[in-house]
């Protein structure tokens, strides 16, 4: 009996400590959301929603979309959401199937100079990305790739941790009894590793493509390095190019940041469960 | 039986390992040759260049502007490991107690800002920390009677940095924490109670061993990332260090030589420091791991 009321003592408590906590880090999202919505004027008169004789006391025919509307009509933010889509899923795709490809290979085929590549992957993985950012940079320049999409998709295409990653899900779940009865009844190599393979490490397939576009989507330094011309941007630059012109423009400012972070998050909260074991199985099996 | 098939599995080998190996060879393998010869040279964009041998590395050693930004990496890194990863942690066993309901809306709503990219967080930031019309100050004031004025972007560079980090990583970081609780057994916890073990002595001798595989995995993660920071001070400040250089990163320095400057060969030295900086990092902490496990 006192041990079941210390214990609910203790809930309460850690409620009391989680509730402002939990508000701490909703607070700015509000915010976000209702300067995207709201007038220059409401945005330095109230801290959210704009005030007024409504219900809550609040004015909510002040309620503006103009912000989002100006982005699409003025500014052309439609484009850079476009290029951020292609870019991303692109990458995603191609990223995919040459890491699922390569590592099926390094995994159960047997080849000359299959220890050598694993080993080489395993050495990329300590290679830190802004080291190669100015040589790449220059590789590009040579093959005439800066300020187009192929020289910010290609480099992106064969991550090592991919390989890596799938290297890992292919010895887990690819038993290669299974392979050498595929090949007793017939199939080509290229049928077993579509029609064997692929289906066997999907739960990886699905985590790793969604790793791919976020961190494309996310992705900023590449695209500000590589593009110059404005209507390659995506969102990630345009977005933050945005805050060099319209400085004071507070609403427009997080009406872009919102149409920003929207479609990830939707695919996010849409395929939560394959994100999340794309996280723990990397965390495991690094 | 598996003979006949040899020198087809070794083709499809080589097949199906072209594109990563072409794509590989090209943009990582062909890139870091060229940062060892880039970090050699002094460059003008990506066509003029002259030969300076170690001069760049000499440079770098007296470049305050350059220790400038490790003091600033440094520091930012150890607020990640000393602040961040011990309130993840706490939070993590908080949720963690099986009496707390809702559980599973607080870690969304505690992740929820890993959704936002950096540079989106750094947008948001920027405006929250504005004088003014930012909510930090409107909300301080509200309640403190601060000043509106209080400069966070001018002079408190480095604690709205990793303010704002905080609120993007915590969540994420109490992520990985969860999932290594629950290699914690309950029944050593209990024992170790009824022993009179008092809860730090249960936290330091049940729940730390527990949970030091996972919890290395973080530190080392923690510890890459941060050494990289740099879209967040960039976008922040837009497109500057700040004010004194008080939001100076390493990386951000790398930029603003190699594409702002335009010399690629200081940038490539300055990311052969970071590298190494990286691999000090990795290889203390597999030491730390080893000794303690």
């Amino acid at each position: 009996m006192k041990h079941r009321r210390v214990s609910s003592m203790w809930a309460i408590a850690a409620h009391l400590a989680l509730i402002p906590l939990a508000m701490l880090t909703l607070i700015p999202f509000i915010w976000l959301v209702t300067a995207s919505l709201k007038s220059s004027e409401d945005f330095f008169t109230s801290a959210f929603l704009p005030k007024g004789d409504g219900p809550l006391g609040i004015a909510w025919d002040r309620i503006t979309l103009d912000h989002y509307i100006r982005l699409f009509e003025e500014i052309g933010i439609g484009r850079a959401l476009l290029n951020s889509v292609f870019l991303a899923s692109t990458t995603a795709i191609l990223a995919t199937l040459c890491c699922a490809a390569g590592g099926y290979a390094l995994a159960r085929l047997k080849f000359r100079g299959n220890l050598a590549m694993t080993v080489l992957v395993l050495g990329a993985l300590l290679v830190p990305p802004p080291l190669l950012l100015a040589p790449t940079y220059q590789v590009l320049y040579q093959f005439g790739l800066l300020d187009t999409f192929s020289g910010l998709i290609l480099p992106a295409i064969a991550p090592a941790f991919g390989v890596f990653l799938f290297r890992q899900a292919v010895l887990q779940s690819v038993p290669p009894d299974l392979l050498e009865a595929s090949r007793l009844d017939g199939c080509s190599e290229i049928g077993i590793f579509f029609a064997v393979v692929l289906p066997l490490v999907k739960p990886m397939i699905g985590a790793f493509l969604l790793i791919t576009f976020l961190g494309t989507w996310n992705n900023f330094i590449s695209p500000q390095v590589v593009l110059q011309t404005a209507e390659k941007f995506p969102l990630s630059v345009a977005v933050a190019q945005l805050r060099g012109v319209y400085k004071q423009d507070y609403g427009l400012l997080m009406a872009g940041t919102m149409i920003s972070i929207l479609p990830p998050a939707v695919l996010f909260l849409m395929l939560q469960k394959e994100f999340v074991s794309g996280l723990t199985s990397g965390a495991v099996k690094s | 039986m598996s003979m006949a098939y040899q020198s087809r599995i070794r083709w499809a080998g080589y097949a199906l390992l072209a594109p990563f190996v072409l794509v590989f060879l090209i943009f990582l393998v062909l890139p870091l040759v060229q940062a060892g010869v880039l970090a050699l040279k002094q460059t003008y964009g990506p066509q003029a260049s002259v030969w300076v041998g170690l001069e760049n590395f000499r440079h770098l050693a007296n470049d305050p502007l350059f220790w400038r930004a490790v003091s600033n990496t440094l520091i930012y890194t150890a607020s990640t490991i000393l602040i961040q990863l011990p309130l993840a942690l706490g939070l993590a066993m908080v949720l963690n107690h099986p009496k707390i309901r809702g559980r599973g809306i607080y870690r969304l709503i505690f992740f929820s800002p890993q959704l936002m990219g950096m540079v989106f967080v750094s947008m948001l930031a920027g405006l929250i920390f504005e004088k003014r019309s930012g909510l930090v100050n409107q909300a301080l004031h509200a309640a403190f009677g601060t000043s509106l004025d209080f400069p966070w972007l001018q002079v408190y560079i480095m604690p709205t940095l990793i303010i704002s980090t905080l609120w993007m990583y915590v969540g994420f970081n109490m992520v990985y924490f969860l999932a290594a609780l629950q290699n914690v057994e309950r029944s050593l916890v209990e024992a170790a109670s009824v022993d009179g073990a008092g809860p730090w002595a249960r936290f330091r001798h049940v729940t730390i061993p527990a949970i030091r595989p996972v919890g290395s995995f973080v530190v080392l993660l923690s510890v890459i990332g941060s050494l990289q920071l740099f879209e967040l001070p960039y976008v922040m400040l837009d497109g500057s260090a700040g004010p004194a250089n008080r939001g100076l990163t390493i990386v951000l320095y790398l930029y603003q030589n190699g594409f702002e400057i335009g010399d690629l060969g200081y940038a490539s030295a300055i990311g052969w420091v970071l590298g190494l900086m990286l691999v000090v990092a990795a290889a203390l902490q597999m030491r730390l791991a080893r000794e303690r496990g």
